[in-house]
């Protein structure tokens, strides 16, 4: 699943960090329906996380009510250098995952 | 039909001799509101719902929800919660904040199926429930409305 | 949609077609790219949140196919396994300006080619692979990743008297009642600019965004899927994909279109 993320790739200790996520998902709501009249099956992200310097720092558990293409800008405290790893789950069980390096400086 | 038969087919199923249901039924936002808060009084205030208040389209409406407070360990928001009553799931979303999230606030973009109010609910670490809420105007409608 | 464009421009409103004054007609001079008359792109017309979702280069969701399409750029394809790269080295560099310039005229079959066409021109002779079907994800990865490439340069179709009877052919499409609503493009781009279509906002119609992320579609659409839809909307048969017609309109609004900068890719309601 593709996606992009905006990590500062610097910040200082103590900063607080904006962190933004964009993921290409059609979030099919299982209300669309096909030429047939036949309802497309539901299919949403319905789990986002991020952790950092080995805890869960942002988690969000979402459906059918969040828009395509998720989109979420969230903060994160910058404590020491390090991985934010992200990961998402949809319905269908497909996952995504992306990281990025930060370095926090004192 | 005799007097009796008449009298017994249930001509005495009038109102007051039917049992009234005495509870007040709740709008189905406290209803919702309740099940966030597990019963507990959600309070208004402390909850900014920055959202347009005419939607350009149903489907993706800017969403930033801010929450008053000091994020240290003794005192921060743990989960925020965003509803929207008129859509087929209302409740929209769910995101859990820490001490280490340094601000309680989350920014993303939502469906709305109605004009409504978006209501957002914060849960603090000392167990009380705030909530802040802002009406959007939608037209162009997300999940009922087909759109080809 | 389309009720609303006939209580728009019905004969008994207040501004009705006929009542207006005569649509200009620029021709191109001989061999020399034509001034048209200098626009306003749709994003002036749209509302802040729209202007801001498009400024914004992380946020805009339609540079999730420009990201898409820059990994195609580099991924080896087809019979002899060349990514578009293979040839074109860093898109950066050596497409900066392209899509400006198109549609244009294919001068060996005498075809318009817009940017769809030119890619897959490109797939099926160069790459030997097959073509991209319109609104595929990769297509419009693709066009968005080019058109990308020229983002904030001027619109630059030229006319000359190769493509002037393809020009002339898009143009007569522009000013020619069809369908239904028995409507021009020209009505409602150019005669109500700045008026209310239910909740919209008529634009002059341009197609300098391209592709776009439309709130409505929920995903990025090409300049030709935006066409249908109006084809649609005066209840007109509406054109195939890829259709002659298509590429000739495409030709005259990108004519038209000059002065504009390239902003794909564009965000729509």
């Amino acid at each position: 699943m593709l996606a992009r993320i905006q990590v500062p790739s610097q910040a200082r200790r103590g900063e607080v960090m904006t962190i933004r996520i964009s993921i290409q998902h059609a979030m099919e709501t299982g209300y669309r329906l096909d030429d047939f009249g036949r309802a497309y099956p539901k299919n949403v992200i319905h789990t986002l996380s991020c952790h950092y310097g080995g805890k869960e720092v942002f988690r969000a558990e979402m459906g059918s009510g969040i828009a395509a293409n998720p989109y979420f800008e969230f903060y994160v405290l910058a404590e020491q250098s390090g991985d934010l790893r992200f990961e998402w789950q949809d319905d269908s069980g497909v996952r995504g995952a992306e990281r990025a390096i930060v370095q926090v400086v004192t | 039909m005799n007097r009796r038969t008449f009298l017994s087919s249930g001509f005495c199923a009038l109102p007051w001799c039917t049992p009234i249901a005495w509870a007040q039924t709740e709008t189905k936002r406290e209803q919702f509101m309740r099940e966030v808060s597990g019963g507990a009084v959600v309070n208004p205030g402390r909850v900014i719902v920055d959202t347009p208040t005419l939607a350009d389209n149903g489907h993706s409406i800017p969403v930033r929800i801010t929450v008053e407070s000091p994020m240290t360990p003794e005192d921060y928001v743990q989960r925020v919660t965003i509803l929207a009553e008129r859509n087929p799931r209302p409740i929209v979303a769910s995101f859990m904040f820490s001490p280490a999230s340094g601000r309680a606030e989350v920014m993303t973009r939502i469906r709305l199926a109605d004009i409504q109010d978006v209501v957002a609910v914060a849960q603090l670490s000392n167990g009380t429930y705030w909530y802040g809420q802002t009406k959007v105007i939608v037209t162009e409608l997300a999940c009922l409305e087909e759109v080809r | 949609m389309s009720i609303g464009i006939w209580c728009a421009v019905t004969p008994w409103s207040s501004h009705s077609a006929e009542s207006m004054p005569p649509i200009s007609s620029v021709s191109p001079p001989a061999s020399s790219t034509p001034l048209a008359p200098l626009g306003r792109s749709g994003i002036t017309f749209a509302s802040p949140d729209i202007r801001q979702l498009q400024a914004d280069n992380f946020a805009n969701p339609g540079m999730l196919w420009v990201t898409r399409g820059e990994t195609i750029w580099r991924t080896p394809s087809g019979v002899k396994g060349q990514a578009c790269a293979s040839c074109h080295q860093d898109a950066q560099q050596s497409m900066q300006g392209v899509s400006a310039r198109y549609p244009r005229l294919d001068t060996k079959r005498g075809t318009i080619l817009n940017i769809e066409g030119q890619i897959n021109r490109c797939r099926q002779e160069q790459q030997a692979t097959t073509p991209w079907v319109y609104e595929s994800v990769d297509l419009l990865a693709m066009t968005a990743y080019l058109n990308y490439q020229s983002r904030g340069m001027p619109i630059a179709v030229t006319i000359d008297t190769d493509n002037r009877t393809q020009w002339e052919r898009g143009k007569a499409i522009f000013h020619r009642r069809q369908g239904q609503m028995n409507l021009a493009c020209v009505h409602c781009h150019e005669q109500l600019v700045g008026r209310k279509l239910l909740t919209d906002t008529l634009s002059e119609g341009h197609g300098n965004a391209y592709p776009i992320y439309r709130l409505e579609w929920q995903t990025v659409g090409s300049l030709q899927r935006r066409l249908r839809s109006c084809f649609n909307g005066v209840r007109a048969a509406i054109p195939d994909y890829g259709a002659e017609e298509l590429l000739a309109l495409e030709l005259y609004l990108g004519w038209r279109s000059s002065g504009l900068t390239v902003e794909a890719p564009g965000v729509r309601r």
